[in-house]
């Protein structure tokens, strides 16, 4: 009888012990999410992948569709290679372009997989040729300084333009011109464009 | 001045001699635990000594730990305007470090000094002596069920306290603070891998049951067979486990998590 209540108490407490072990991993971990569908690798070379780290997620549209498997160097053409693994039940266009953004201002970084129209899909080790490097916080900043710059010599050749801004942040109004006289409209004409309304201004 | 370097020597080769010691019985520990499976009812009795009657201290405590770390991580989180990610920072926190180590240290604390005043007090009343006397080895008999009883239990006790820990954040962060329960959970299980997170913590709680529980029987078996050797046992049970607990963690957390 006290064997027995002891059997008992012992049972549920493994029970329970698994219990917990299996409640981690499925409420707490990523079992449920986990899928163990098959995968197909993908090869991507970037000339610089920022922060990527393995297991970082590859989304098409938002919707994970597969995760970096292994990020390595080549020493030929010096880039980033970086593997990823994508879904099967997912199939993309063989001139799809892979991205490297990151999530938020200082959130991790992901790759996006936009689709391209060709017929022929990505098959298994097959190559992304359209890449696009992550942004690093650095170089921008360092081309927004030299670009000012530049802006402040050719200023000082035409000093009539008050203006100090870089014709990439912040088109200057051109009066009359159409499409100058807001500065969305000005960013989305390509840089010379920009500079041609603004040489035409002076 | 000779007097102290012979006491220093005498104390390093002691500790040395202890060190082999040790080893010597945990190697016969495995090789006698042929009982503690074949006659499994011994583990049992013993699991159901250390691990249910443990239950509640790690319950309880899982369940502050929970509720503490809601609070504190809500209060830093809140700071950035990431209050969403409060159910990955507890879940974490606490199957990777807090699950496995604050259940080693309160093991030992629980279920490490009662194995060790046990085996004292059998070694002081002459039992061991007499069940080799019967050809019984008190190795198999009382240290191998106690022993493996300590391993099975700790992982599971280390996987109720995260898992009580998790609600105990849920409820603080959830239910009374106000963090969105879908961002709660979704950012947990984004954030959380069951194999890398999970897994290696549950593997950290096995490594901490051995190390725990050998030492506890170790001591025991060591005692000087006098009330004050057993009182002394205890307290070198509680000591020693708990450093080689956070030891080990180190070494552990280094191994695992170091990468990237």
């Amino acid at each position: 009888m006290n064997r027995k209540l002891t059997d008992l108490w012992v049972g549920l407490f493994v029970v329970a012990g698994f219990g917990a072990i299996l409640i981690l991993a499925l409420k707490a971990g990523n079992l449920a999410s986990f899928n163990f569908s098959e995968t197909y690798q993908v090869l991507a070379k970037f000339d610089n992948i920022g922060g990527l780290k393995v297991r970082a997620p590859v989304k098409s549209a938002g919707v994970v569709v597969g995760r970096v498997a292994s990020v390595g160097f080549d020493d030929q053409t010096y880039e980033a290679v970086v593997t990823l693994a994508l879904d099967r039940r997912y199939a993309f266009p063989k001139d799809s372009s892979a991205k490297i953004l990151t999530s938020g201002l200082l959130g991790e970084q992901y790759i996006g997989l936009e689709p391209g129209g060709d017929t022929a899909k990505l098959a298994d080790g097959g190559k992304i040729k359209a890449t696009q490097s992550a942004i690093v916080l650095e170089t921008l900043i360092s081309q927004f300084l030299f670009s000012k710059a530049a802006e402040g010599k050719s200023d000082s050749k035409a000093p009539d333009s008050g203006i100090t801004a870089p014709p990439g942040f912040t088109a200057p109004p051109v009066i009359g011109a159409p499409g100058g006289a807001d500065a969305s409209a000005g960013k989305t004409n390509d840089k010379s464009g920009t500079k041609g309304e603004t040489k035409d201004k002076k | 001045m000779r007097l102290l370097i012979e006491a220093i020597g005498h104390w390093l080769i002691d500790a040395v001699a202890k060190v082999g010691y040790g080893a010597r019985l945990f190697g016969l520990t495995f090789r006698h635990s042929g009982m503690a499976f074949s006659r499994f009812r011994l583990t049992i009795a013993q699991i159901n000594f250390i691990g249910n009657y443990s239950l509640v201290i790690i319950v309880v405590s899982g369940l502050f730990v929970g509720f503490v770390l809601g609070l504190q991580g809500y209060n830093t989180l809140q700071r950035y305007g990431s209050e969403q990610a409060l159910g990955l920072l507890v879940a974490l926190s606490l199957v990777r470090e807090l699950g496995p180590v604050v259940t080693a240290l309160l093991f030992a604390g629980r279920a490490g000094t009662s194995i060790t005043a046990e085996i004292g007090l059998m070694k002081a009343g002459e039992q061991l002596s007499a069940m080799e006397m019967m050809a019984v080895s008190p190795i198999a008999r009382v240290l191998a069920p106690r022993f493996w009883a300590g391993v099975i239990s700790m992982p599971l006790l280390a996987a109720l306290f995260s898992a009580v820990g998790v609600f105990g954040g849920y409820i603080v962060g959830v239910q009374m603070i106000g963090v969105d329960d879908g961002a709660f959970w979704s950012q947990m299980q984004n954030g959380v891998d069951w194999k890398e997170d999970v897994g290696n913590g549950v593997i950290k709680s096995i490594v901490f049951g051995i190390a725990v529980t050998f030492i506890a029987v170790f001591e025991g078996y060591d005692s000087q067979p006098t009330p004050e050797g057993v009182s002394r046992a205890t307290t070198r049970t509680v000591v020693s486990s708990s450093l080689a607990v956070l030891f080990l963690d180190f070494i552990l957390t280094a191994l695992m998590f170091s990468r990237e």
